[in-house]
């Protein structure tokens, strides 16, 4: 049951990433003559942003414009956190943020990470939520697709990267937005909350007074796992009952947390026009997946040996700890792997109560961070490694290295090191720096081993973008704002500016023709190149931190 | 005499050079060189290395700490000397292919270095004066007997040179004043009359010394590809230096303070010291191959540049086909008998000392018997470039006369003669079987052709088969019209031709191709090939060309051979492999190495991590001593394989790297956990650890 379940969910992902590819394509490259409802789209566009959008940008000027423009997202929302107690819509009175929280949610929304270190429902008003929030829930998104589309047309020898004001007001307007009105109704169908009504006052039946949070969830709940946000309305998001309560709607929320990333591929092959190397690129994308989910649902078969021996030992359903029952028992390793492995963050069940194996496969997905990956940046991410695997293997056959008709020399490369480099400088000094010094050690809730993994955890989940929580860290302090910020708003930006960089400077260079002593990039032999690339690196980055968190966690217990 | 002498010691140093990879000389003088190498300064041209130099000295001076506060030194000052000598292999290894190609042109530049000049003064004197103290564009005479003794252009008189010493070819060649064969050079002999030559390289400045001087380091520059390799494996150095100084605060939350050596070791482990130790050596064993095949780069680029090449320009004449045309068939018009046509074709053959018209003669002897090559009486029109044709005015009055096509139409008009359409007819159809047609007449009549084949070189369209493989285009480039190049291109499986070249449709040619973003190589002789062999991406220029051609291609065929531009490739495309193949192997390694090295350093404090230690090594201390000594001992193990080139095959891109990544890929992650724990094993038996 659990195993065709799997099989299943997985298989309908790949089915919907197909025509959601196509219709990325359309939205991002409308082709010659507009259709019936393109026209009148188009007109539109022209009148909102005029004259910004009128002509094609060179890769530096396209950088620019993306930059300053969340820059200032960033600046908006940082304001509205801080004085959110004098705004509209906070019928809950929900006073205005601390600086350092304040500073930490801006750049974890504006990086598309979603980190939480409040409590959503306690800790922004209604207007901060749908104003702020879910805002920057859309255009950090559509930032993601704008930069793979950019990014691909340079490779595709384009001369211009694309024009980014259109190309965000395309992703938003004709991607996003009708995907999530869409997943949005399917979800108010299924039972998920969708009021602009106050909390409602509850007396129980002991006579005490409880005050459950309500909101616009649905709407929230849809872009927030269509965009690769993963921040709840909630605090503890997919779990909360308002937010998923049903079987039916996990499958949804599931489905739609990695359709958008799966689908970026295949805009990727159609706009460079190498469709074939796309389906290269995304079968190695699955296999990883799907060899992360298998080992997941392996060890999370396995009960938590904190009830070993215990009469209460759940022998025959697994680890049950941390989990919502009302899903089944693989719908938690499912989502975990797909949370994690396409910089979502949502979670439907608790990341810290997972066996530790589990948790060092949630942690894989983030380390890697390719398996489909972030809306649009899964793809940029892949990009440098097949970058350094086409570098490495290129010579092999005898050439220098080349990539879709473009020479590979030291400047791309210097690029994509630089690109590669910034990830596990991020998790592995900050960790290193946290759990040195009471910052970090002193905010853990278990010592010792599995706290050395929520630390761990918490940049991994910052770096990746992704924003899942192992929980169990007082992370809403000072220290951990300031330096999770940084870590998200450098960690989603600076890989995109190398790798367009890198994209943009092939563009420039003459197109060398294919011959059949040039390295294919459509083969399955290629596919072996860019799996050993991408595992190989990822091991020698992160074996010593797995070896001394999880691994050892899982040894010792 | 001397000049046998000369050709056996000079091929018995190339000899020497090109055997033994560890010869005994060699071997002495680099490894003094590597311990010269330790300055810093030297060091930090290689990043990889110079990291390894860093933990070696940040090992020494804790085993110094140690020693002064009296601490338990051994394993300590075991990682220390390991670490030097993963650095000093490092050096040896470069050290060992510079010593290699130095001696190696060494070989080719004995024979020119005591000899004599005579320069001619202003005045028109003469004076003698060392070689070592000519400067470019003096004048020298050089007589019968004695050296040139330097390179330089013929600008007076014509003689035959000997130039075995340089090419090992003992056949005396022509050189001679203007034209194509005006260029000489410096160690060769000449044989007969003298020559006046102006120098065009003083003293330390001809093409070999510019590649001695690119092979000593003096001018070394990384070549692009070289470059952008060096900037990955800092990129990856930079990337476990991260993981490994992280490792240190990390070990202190979990309470135990790692110590330097160790960290030393597991940082020298991972960062990828095969490869960075050998990347120079590889980069000059290039060269020093391109040098055993008699080429001189002007650049290692070039040599890099040559596997890349997508387009091959070759002359037909020497490259694809034999040089000379041979008769191949008598084509008589219909009223003619065979025997007529012969008898007077072998006449007018008479006129042509050259090989085709000699092979015109020997192919009517086949048909009238031998008798026919003995000479009537008459007086002979002998063959010229102008007229393009030759003859025999014979006893009674007949003229015999063969030749081109063209010209014998001209001839016979003018001499009230007929041009049958039943000619053309016949001309026709043997050019479209890619032979040349030779019209002969007797008086003012036509009796027929005379075909001229071209043979094509033994095995040579298996060798472009096989060049077309790797995804070569091949260009044939002739004099002769578009029908016959047709015909020969086909026979020799060439994707395209070049006909009725004039060297501008050459240069044009490499235009359009280098407009596709192909790259272009090609190799020519004259002056008027300089402007094409400027603009090709690989120009090569015989050595017994121009001065222009030398000047402006970027290496130089010392053979003048002109199927080496395939050589070249293969040189260049084994470069690039070699630095793959074993950027590959010592990435693959670190997975064993991590595995020896992560459980060793964290037993203390996760006592069960030792179940990671699945190689089974007894000790932590000789856990990451071995893991450290293979990979120290790993760079001079794999020297050969960096000097010598890895396996080349002409073959698709694809099978190429499927071969190389089982060999490098696999075999790099599997022969480590082989050699760490033979290692282990070794050190355990000898009670080390």
């Amino acid at each position: 049951m659990s195993i065709t379940f799997l099989i299943l969910m997985i298989a309908a992902a790949v089915a919907i990433s197909w025509p959601l590819g196509k219709m990325m394509t359309w939205a991002m490259e409308p082709a010659g003559n507009p259709g019936l409802f393109r026209r009148p789209f188009e007109k539109l566009l022209a009148l909102i942003i005029g004259k910004a959008g009128e002509n094609g940008q060179g890769w530096k000027s396209y950088l620019f414009s993306m930059l300053a423009f969340n820059a200032v997202m960033f600046v908006i929302t940082y304001t509205i956190f801080l004085f959110q107690d004098k705004l509209p819509l906070n019928p809950a009175q929900i006073a205005g943020m601390e600086p350092s929280l304040a500073f930490n949610t801006a750049a974890s929304f504006t990086a598309n990470t979603n980190l939480q270190h409040y409590s959503g429902e306690n800790g922004l008003s209604y207007f901060s939520q749908s104003f702020a929030i879910m805002w920057l829930q859309f255009v950090s998104a559509a930032t993601g697709i704008a930069a793979l589309a950019a990014m691909s047309r340079s490779l595709a020898g384009k001369k211009t990267a694309g024009n980014f004001f259109s190309d965000m007001m395309r992703a938003s307007f004709l991607i996003l937005l009708p995907v999530a009105f869409v997943s949005a109704a399917l979800l108010v169908l299924g039972g998920t909350v969708m009021t602009f009504g106050g909390p409602v006052t509850a007396h129980t039946l002991e006579g005490a007074v409880q005050t459950i949070a309500r909101g616009p969830v649905a709407t929230f709940a849809a872009i927030t796992q269509l965009g690769t946000n993963g921040g709840g309305f909630f605090g503890p998001n997919g779990t909360h009952a308002f937010s998923n309560p049903t079987f039916f709607t996990n499958i949804i929320q599931t489905l739609s947390l990695i359709a958008i990333p799966m689908a970026s591929v295949w805009m990727f092959g159609r706009i460079t026009g190498r469709l074939k190397h796309a389906g290269v690129i995304f079968a190695v994308m699955l296999l990883i997946l799907v060899c992360n989910l298998a080992a997941a649902v392996h060890f999370e078969a396995e009960p938590t040996k904190a009830l070993a021996g215990l009469n209460a030992e759940q022998s025959a359903s697994g680890n049950l700890e941390g989990k919502e029952l009302r899903f089944g028992g693989s719908a938690a390793p499912l989502w975990t792997i797909l949370t994690t492995s396409s910089s979502n963050g949502s979670v439907n069940n608790m990341h810290d109560s997972l066996n530790p194996i589990t948790g060092l496969t949630a942690m894989i997905g983030m380390w890697l961070n390719v398996v489909f990956g972030g809306v649009g940046v899964g793809v940029i991410n892949m990009f440098v490694f097949i970058i350094i695997g086409v570098f490495v293997c290129g010579m092999m056959v005898g050439r220098t290295p080349e990539y879709m008709n473009k020479k590979i020399e030291t400047p791309e490369m210097k690029l994509a090191l630089l690109a590669l480099l910034v990830h596990p400088f991020f998790i592995l000094g900050g960790t290193a720096l946290f759990a040195a010094t009471p910052w970090g050690a002193e905010t853990v809730a278990n010592p010792g081993i599995h706290g050395f993994s929520e630390i761990l955890y918490e940049f991994t989940s910052s770096a990746a973008n992704n924003g899942s929580g192992f929980e169990g860290l007082g992370d809403n302090t000072a220290p951990w704002n300031i330096a999770t910020g940084l870590v998200m708003l450098l960690g989603r930006f600076l890989p995109i500016i190398f790798c367009i960089a890198a994209a943009g400077m092939m563009s420039e260079k003459t197109a060398v023709p294919e011959t059949s002593g040039t390295l294919h990039t459509d083969t399955p032999l290629f596919a072996v190149v860019l799996l050993g690339s991408v595992i190989f690196i990822g091991a020698l980055l992160f074996m010593p931190v797995a070896a001394l968190g999880p691994i050892a966690e899982y040894l010792t217990l | 005499m001397k000049t046998d002498k000369s050709i056996q010691k000079n091929s018995r140093a190339k000899k020497a050079a090109r055997g033994s990879i560890f010869r005994k000389d060699l071997v002495i003088q680099a490894a003094k060189r590597a311990f010269i190498m330790l300055n810093p300064k030297i060091m930090a041209r290689n990043p990889v290395m110079f990291v390894t130099e860093l933990g070696a000295f940040m090992t020494t001076a804790v085993l110094a700490e140690s020693v002064i506060n009296g601490k338990e030194t051994a394993y300590t000052a075991a990682v220390a000397v390991i670490l030097w000598l993963t650095v000093l292999f490092a050096n040896f290894a470069e050290s060992l292919a510079e010593a290699r190609g130095k001696a190696q042109a060494d070989a080719l530049k004995s024979t020119r270095k005591t000899s004599d000049a005579k320069r001619v003064k202003e005045n028109g004197e003469t004076e003698t004066i060392p070689s070592s103290a000519l400067v470019k564009d003096d004048i020298i005479i050089v007589s019968a007997g004695e050296i040139i003794p330097g390179d330089g252009e013929v600008v007076e008189g014509a003689a035959s040179v000997d130039e075995s010493a340089i090419t090992g070819e003992s056949a005396p060649v022509v050189r001679e004043v203007g034209g194509d064969r005006s260029g000489v050079t410096g160690g060769t002999r000449v044989l007969s009359d003298s020559l006046k030559i102006r120098i065009t390289a003083g003293s330390g400045e001809s093409f070999l010394d510019r590649m001695i001087s690119l092979v000593e380091g003096a001018v070394r520059q990384k070549s692009p590809n070289e470059l952008a390799l060096t900037v990955t494996l800092a990129g990856l150095t930079l990337a476990f230096l991260m993981v490994t100084v992280t490792l240190y605060p990390i070990g202190l939350y979990f309470g135990i303070e790692l110590p330097v050596p160790t960290l030393a070791a597991l940082l020298v482990c991972l960062i990828p010291t095969t490869i960075g130790a050998l990347l120079a050596a590889i980069g000059l064993a290039g060269m020093d191959r391109a040098l055993s095949a008699n080429i001189i780069a002007k650049s290692g680029k070039a040599v890099e540049l040559a596997g890349d090449i997508d387009t091959l320009l070759l002359d037909k004449t020497g490259t694809i086909t034999i040089g000379n045309r041979q008769a191949s068939a008598f084509f008589p018009l219909k009223e003619v008998k065979l025997e007529d046509l012969a008898r007077a074709a072998v006449t007018a053959s008479f006129g042509d000392e050259t090989p085709e018209g000699r092979s015109i003669a020997e192919l009517g002897a086949k048909i009238l018997g031998t008798g026919a090559k003995e000479r009537p009486e008459g007086r002979i029109i002998p063959f010229s470039a102008q007229t393009r044709l030759s003859g025999l005015d014979a006893a009674d009055g007949t003229r015999y006369r063969k030749g081109a096509c063209d010209s014998m139409k001209e001839y016979i008009m003018q001499n009230g003669g007929k041009v049958s359409e039943e000619l053309k007819e016949i001309t026709d159809e043997i050019a479209k079987k890619g032979d040349t047609p030779i019209v002969v007449s007797a008086g003012n009549a036509v009796l027929g052709a005379v075909a001229l084949s071209d043979i094509l070189k033994e095995g040579i369209s298996e060798r472009f088969a096989r060049l077309r493989k790797m995804g070569l285009r091949i260009v044939m480039v002739t004099g002769d019209n578009p029908l016959t190049a047709q015909a020969i291109a086909e026979k020799a499986g060439v994707d395209d031709f070049i006909a009725e070249a004039k060297p501008e449709d050459k240069l044009a040619y490499i235009r359009k191709e280098q407009k596709n973003g192909r790259l272009v190589a090609m190799m020519g002789d004259g002056t008027n090939d300089a402007p094409a062999l400027a603009q090709a991406d690989i120009g090569i220029a015989m050595n017994s060309g121009t001065q222009a051609a030398k000047e402006a291609g970027n290496m130089v065929d010392l053979d003048s051979d002109p199927t080496k531009l395939i050589e070249v490739i293969e040189i260049g495309k084994q470069l690039l492999m070699t630095r793959g193949s074993l950027t590959t192997f010592s990435l693959a390694n670190d997975i064993a190495k991590y595995f020896a090295i992560i459980p060793a350093m964290f037993m203390l404090a996760v006592p069960q991590l030792s179940a990671l230690n699945i190689m089974g090594l007894s000790t932590p201390e000789s856990a990451i001593l071995s893991a450290l000594i293979f990979n120290a001992v790993i760079i001079p193990i794999l020297i050969p394989i960096a000097i010598k080139g890895v396996k080349y095959m002409p073959m698709g891109a694809d099978r190429l790297l499927k071969r190389n990544l089982l060999v490098y890929g696999l075999g790099g992650v599997i022969a480590p956990f082989a050699g760490i724990k033979l290692i282990d094993m070794g050190l355990t038996l000898a009670g080390v650890c």
